[in-house]
């Protein structure tokens, strides 16, 4: 592996300290859609990823998670705004220069089977991101190979298979193999283990954590599935329609979730026990209605006419991110003109 | 539509009693088999749930109720299906049209493909009850508007002639909904109804279901790959495995206190939001048979931490009490020590 400079399979916690590997400040993505109207799908975001940590992002469909990961890899050119990634700005890198960065920043799809070339062997899907990044020779490539299947947990007897005779599970470690062959600093995961069934889905989640220890790798976990996302980040963002309505620790927003969609989608989680009909109808008194198109984005706060709270001033007045107060506030920020007055809401009217 | 409001009476046959049924698919490979003699039954205004990873045969299963196959495909089908007295299985093709979507109504994961793009949804909605019910052109498109405004679509006098793609997912999906419900079936299907819709709006559509369920004393039979839609709006569960029904009881009982191994794998599984960060999950080794073999003994035995000798034995369903069983040998130990500690030496 030497031709390949891979510093070692070391633990690398995550640490604040250390400087973001990521930093995106006020990032617009507008572009046209077939009608000719424009729309917004990414508005003023502003977020950072810091070496071997996970941010977890969450929202409904729509709201530009999946837009925000692919403008973070440069898939699409952003209008605006900044992304600082390595310290190296993306924004308006071309051609080579942004190829050679690729190699440090990865993607696992949520479709395994449509993300895999179908006249390419394993082998060779595997190893085509060292070709291109013209790393290594051909025998260093192969045990390269080898060894990152190894680690998927899949032995050398899959290198010649064709993916379209795989599983789901073990075409979606083909995709992680493939993305962390070139041991990138970020991986985007977007929605990897949706298209999953349940126990398959454990084993990749497990895979994604064990390599993240082993590797030191950044994840973007782009996912719907709060109690998936609950599990693998170290910090969470909340989307809604194209902005960042809440972020912090984890532990935080999931325990005291401040804007009232993080509390709308909490509530709306199902649970298994036997409060599970229950907190179904409970969930109805969060969340109203469904959530607006791009095309005809409310004024003022983007939530508010499906927030049960929403007051005139929401719907002429943007809020702005702001760091919430109290002794466990730490990095934890909403957007909403009135998250100090539902705090003192009654428990039953919160989420969990 | 207030005729049929208010709570359901309890009949004493169930609504729909089938037993030992199995279906297969003809393929050029040969037979494959992907339900493998389930029986179960669902009473009048009952919500049964039916879990289980995909190719498990929870859909399959459905699907044989009313034998809605695609025409091509050779489908080799055996058992009883009997829906309010009559053996399904006996009916011609002619007399089942009559029973879909008057009777048995199905709701599919993705409304998209299911509902006619040119067509306005009122048009859909309308066409079901004129020809079930015999219902005049302009009665069919009051009824169309009244099922809207039903299923909670805002605005349905005016919505009522747009066409499916104006509507969002979750508002298909109610569209799909008011179809299904149009002739007030006895027992609505609902196949991963939720599956691809988000969190917000899948518990939204639950409660709808729900709601609809109580209203009409409709029974509902919820097929799902989550836990958490069948513990939601469900009275009793089925886990299947393989083709065959592994587990099944009353919702809480069996999420409480699940007795078959696959089962409580399953459960452990869940992603929870009250589980701690890098607290690490213990995948069920394997993976579920992608083609069911003739075999004797127990299909969960290759992926089981408790298989033993006894398990290359087929198991019987085990009557763990409480209307709760299990496909499971370590089950008839525990019933036998249980009933050995009341009554020593009755059971030998």
């Amino acid at each position: 592996m030497s031709a390949l400079e891979v510093p070692a399979l070391e633990t690398v916690p995550p640490s604040s300290d250390a400087p973001a590997i990521l930093r995106i400040a006020n990032l617009t993505v507008r572009y046209a859609i077939d009608s000719g109207d424009m729309i917004t799908p990414v508005d003023d975001v502003s977020i950072e990823i810091y070496p071997g940590e996970t941010l977890g992002l969450v929202g409904e469909s729509g709201c530009g998670k999946s837009t925000l990961g692919r403008a973070i890899l440069r898939l699409l050119r952003p209008e605006s705004g900044s992304i600082l990634f390595d310290g190296q700005e993306l924004v308006r890198l071309e051609g080579r220069a942004l190829r050679a960065v690729r190699r440090h920043l990865q993607i696992i799809f949520q479709d395994p089977r449509g993300s895999l070339d179908p006249k390419m062997t394993v082998g060779e899907i595997v190893s085509e991101p060292l070709r291109v990044h013209q790393l290594g020779v051909k025998a260093d490539r192969n045990r390269a190979v080898t060894e990152m299947l190894d680690s998927v947990g899949l032995d050398p007897s899959y290198l010649d298979r064709n993916p379209t005779t795989l599983s789901g599970g073990q075409q979606q470690r083909i995709g992680i193999a493939r993305a962390l062959i070139t041991r990138p600093k970020l991986v985007v995961c977007d929605e990897p283990v949706s298209a999953l069934d349940l126990s398959v889905q454990a084993q990749v989640i497990n895979l994604l954590q064990d390599l993240q220890r082993e590797l030191g790798v950044s994840y973007l976990f782009i996912a719907h599935n709060l109690a998936v996302v609950r599990h693998l980040s170290d910090r969470v963002a909340v989307m809604y329609l194209g902005q960042i309505v809440e972020q912090g620790p984890a532990h935080q927003v999931f325990a005291r979730p401040l804007h009232p969609y993080t509390q709308g989608l909490l509530a709306s989680v199902l649970r298994t026990d036997s409060e599970a009909h229950d907190r179904l109808n409970e969930a109805q008194q969060f969340v109203k209605g469904d959530v607006p198109s791009l095309h005809d984005v409310p004024t003022g706060c983007r939530y508010n006419t499906r927030c049960p709270f929403a007051q005139d001033r929401c719907r002429e007045e943007r809020p702005v991110l702001e760091l919430s107060e109290g002794e466990h506030a730490e990095d934890h920020w909403v957007a909403c003109h009135f998250w100090r007055d539902l705090e003192g809401l009654p428990k039953t009217f919160r989420a969990r | 539509m207030s005729a049929t409001l208010g709570t359901p009476a309890r009949a004493t046959a169930p609504l729909l009693d089938v037993s030992d049924l199995s279906c297969s698919f003809l393929t050029r490979s040969g037979e494959v088999r992907a339900v493998d003699g389930v029986s179960f039954s669902i009473a009048e205004g009952q919500a049964l749930g039916v879990v289980g990873e995909s190719g498990c045969g929870k859909s399959v299963t459905a699907l044989s109720l009313v034998r809605l196959f695609p025409p091509t495909s050779k489908v080799r089908l055996s058992g009883r299906v009997e829906f309010e007295g009559r053996d399904l299985m006996q009916a011609s093709e002619a007399e089942l049209r009559a029973v879909r979507g008057r009777q048995i109504s199905i709701v599919f994961q993705d409304p998209l493909t299911s509902l006619n793009p040119v067509l306005p949804v009122g048009e859909q909605i309308a066409e079901s009850v004129r020809l079930h019910l015999g219902f005049s052109r302009k009665a069919a498109r009051e009824r169309a508007i009244d099922l809207l405004s039903r299923v909670g679509i805002p605005d349905p006098q005016r919505r009522v002639d747009d066409l499916p793609v104006r509507f969002s997912g979750g508002m298909r999906q109610r569209v799909m909904i008011a179809i299904a419900i149009a002739c007030e079936p006895k027992l609505l299907i609902a196949d991963e109804a939720t599956t691809a819709l988000d969190v917000t709006i899948q518990a939204q559509i639950l409660a709808l279901l729900d709601q609809l369920r109580r209203d009409f004393g409709m029974a509902l039979m919820v097929i799902s790959h989550d836990l958490g839609v069948v513990s939601a709006i469900c009275d009793s569960v089925q886990v299947m495995y393989a083709g065959v029904i592994v587990e099944r009881g009353p919702v809480r009982t069996l999420l409480a206190e699940a007795e078959h191994p696959y089962t409580r794998g399953l459960l452990r599984l869940v992603p929870r939001l009250d589980t701690m960060r890098h607290h690490r999950l213990r995948p069920i080794p394997g993976q579920p048979p992608q083609f069911l073999t003739e075999q004797t003994g127990c299909r969960f035995l290759p992926r089981c931490e408790h298989a033993t000798e006894r398990c290359h034995e087929t198991p019987p369903l085990i009557d763990v009490g409480h209307r709760h069983s299990s496909l499971c040998w370590l089950s008839d130990d525990k019933m036998r020590a249980e009933a050995e500690s009341f009554a020593p030496g009755a059971i030998r």
